[in-house]
């Protein structure tokens, strides 16, 4: 079922050709500094601003609907952010150099090599989404912080470490990127086991060790390999494959990881407040989520919290409680962050169904901001004046149904397998899943 | 396959209709950064709807999805939309001119007789998990009871 794309040579070259990613790099560099000029030299009106446009409805858009779906982490393996960082730390922006700069070079410490200070950045910007999603010098602002964060890190620490422990972002990518039919695997494990140098983790003179911290020989999933194809270019056995595969093949092995499970919650619990607060009618919600540092916004912060961090996972404990009941296994381990692996194609599906809404409905704002990207009167490309229109409205809700039903399915799927794995009924967490969809169907239809 | 048959009778099986001689129905709504007032619509198919947007605040703008009908209203001004809603359903209408910083959100409902799409889902997310579990059985090391 896995089909080797490097067999192509023509892929190949492409995949280890360095001018051609710089290039992408340049020019997603270029975007990425343009958002944050345009947010904070642009007009305030968020949906005439090109920050706003670009990164919340046409970058995300991509995202959620076609990169981490389809391409898994394919979009870590152009994200601007951590690259002026990174060229820093290793002194030169293609090939390695001769003497590599002398920078901290730290190893992150070992009780923080998981993806909890991820799952709180996403927690902290989901909390104030509704400023950061609307207002273009707030969302200058954390783009900015974010890329001075990321190349502070690589001044301090080895590799990327604000991508594989830090980004907000990239925490729930790689929890998705499991159900991509895409993956860097190894040819062969016995060649990685027989290799001495192993040039793909520590580096050579034709590439860079792993930049995601990541021993391509050990990778079973794509949680935390981010596509640079640098191990594809130091491999000197050519090893390293980029396969096609099923979807979701990765979810066959659950993960043990609290911090994981919880980041499956936070975004499941996160979808479902979007639906209800940003799409829904409910005008006092929505006021309450913008109102930052209010009353009301406290009680939004304090509900949103209780949702991602209470309700849900006790609702999920009380199923995997009465799941473990009708276990036949005499100690079951790991089983709450096993059946979380259930949660993954059900979360990614609902922010499908939240995002098409979103976004079909604000696309327009895509071409007039083309034109005038500051919003200062200017007509680029002609479009500027397009009127607002939403697109495929008559389809949008039947194709939401089939999303939210078919992540139902595709959910209860993966619980069954983990049912069978961990000797345990999956039929409770079956019943958390369906609860949880009838909500987001109340929600969006 | 007998699912398969469930499934295409929940989605695509015509449902009982409540059956009410369309009249006229007016509403007032109110639209303030950044909501309606009332912000849900309820009428009967083919009943004659007229909105009256009244403004409190800045201009605001008024777009029924799946209508394709809109209206725009200046502060103090009463703008008038009249259409026939002759699709079932439920359908979001929201504000077509931008009003501020949270715009694009601003939304509200209008439901046409009964929301068969969202009855039709749920049918088919308990058929969805009813055929995961009865379909592919606890594996054998699992208690039944």
């Amino acid at each position: 079922m896995r089909s080797d794309l490097t067999r192509f040579p023509f892929v190949k070259s492409l995949l280890k050709n360095r001018w051609l990613q710089l290039l992408v790099f340049f020019v997603m560099l270029a975007g990425f500094f343009f958002a944050i000029l345009s947010g904070f030299a642009g007009t305030p009106v968020g949906n005439n601003n090109f920050g706003i446009v670009f990164v919340w409805i046409a970058w995300w858009a991509i995202l959620i609907l076609i990169a981490v779906p389809f391409f898994g982490r394919g979009w870590c393996a152009v994200c601007p952010i951590p690259l002026p960082g990174e060229w820093l730390q290793r002194g030169a922006i293609l090939e390695p150099p001769a003497r590599k700069p002398h920078w901290l070079d730290l190893r992150w410490p070992n009780k923080m090599r998981n993806i909890w200070l991820q799952n709180l950045t996403f927690t902290l910007v989901a909390l104030f989404s509704s400023v950061i999603l609307t207002t273009p010098k707030v969302t200058a602002l954390v783009l900015a912080a974010m890329f001075f964060m990321a190349v502070g890190m690589s001044i301090v620490f080895e590799r990327r470490t604000f991508c594989r422990y830090l980004c907000p972002v990239g925490g729930f990518i790689g929890l998705y990127a499991q159900v991509a039919p895409l993956e860097l695997r190894v040819k062969d494990k016995r060649v990685c086991a027989a290799c001495k140098d192993k040039p793909c983790y520590n580096g050579s003179q034709v590439g860079y060790g792993c930049p995601w911290d990541a021993f391509p020989g050990g990778l079973t999933r794509n949680t935390y390999c981010g596509l640079c194809m640098e191990c594809l270019r130091t491999c000197p056995y050519d090893n390293i494959a980029i396969n096609t595969r099923p979807f979701a093949a990765d979810l066959a092995k659950p993960s043990t990881r609290m911090d994981e499970a919880f980041k499956a919650f936070i975004m499941l619990g996160a979808a479902m407040i979007y639906a209800g607060v940003l799409l829904g009618p409910w005008g006092a919600l929505k006021l309450a989520a913008y109102s930052v540092g209010t009353v009301a916004w406290l009680g939004y912060a304090a509900a949103f919290l209780a949702l991602i961090f209470g309700i849900l996972p006790a609702c999920f404990t009380l199923a995997v409680k009465i799941a473990q009941r009708f276990s036949r296994s005499s100690a079951p381990q790991h089983l709450f962050a096993k059946f979380a692996t259930a949660l993954v194609p059900l979360g990614l599906m609902f922010w499908i169904a939240f995002s098409l809404s979103f976004v079909l409905t604000n696309a327009t704002y895509i071409l007039t901001a083309l034109s005038d990207p500051f919003g200062w009167g200017w007509n680029l490309f002609g479009t500027a004046g397009v009127a607002w229109q939403p697109y495929f409205t008559t389809l949008l809700v039947p194709v939401q149904a089939l999303a939210l039903v078919g992540g139902l399915l595709w959910s209860a799927r993966t619980a069954q397998k983990v049912g069978a794995e961990v000797k345990a009924s999956p039929i409770p967490v079956i019943v958390f899943c369906t609860l949880t969809t009838l909500v987001m169907l109340g929600l969006l239809l | 396959m007998l699912v398969g048959l469930a499934g295409a009778v929940i989605a695509f099986a015509p449902l009982p209709v409540r059956v009410a001689s369309p009249t006229q129905r007016t509403f007032r709504v109110e639209a303030s950064q950044f909501a309606y007032n009332p912000a849900v619509l309820t009428v009967d198919p083919g009943d004659t709807v007229t909105i009256e947007l009244v403004s409190t605040d800045v201009v605001h703008g008024l777009y029924v999805d799946g209508y394709g009908v809109s209206v725009t209203a200046d502060p103090g001004q009463t703008a008038r939309l009249t259409f026939t809603a002759d699709i079932s359903g439920s359908f979001r209408f929201r504000c077509n001119v931008t009003c501020g910083a949270l715009h694009p959100f601003m939304i509200g409902k209008l439901q046409v007789g009964s929301n068969t799409m969202l009855w039709r889902a749920i049918g088919l997310t308990v058929l969805a998990a009813l055929a995961a579990i009865i379909l592919f059985p606890l594996p054998a090391n699992v208690k039944t009871a």
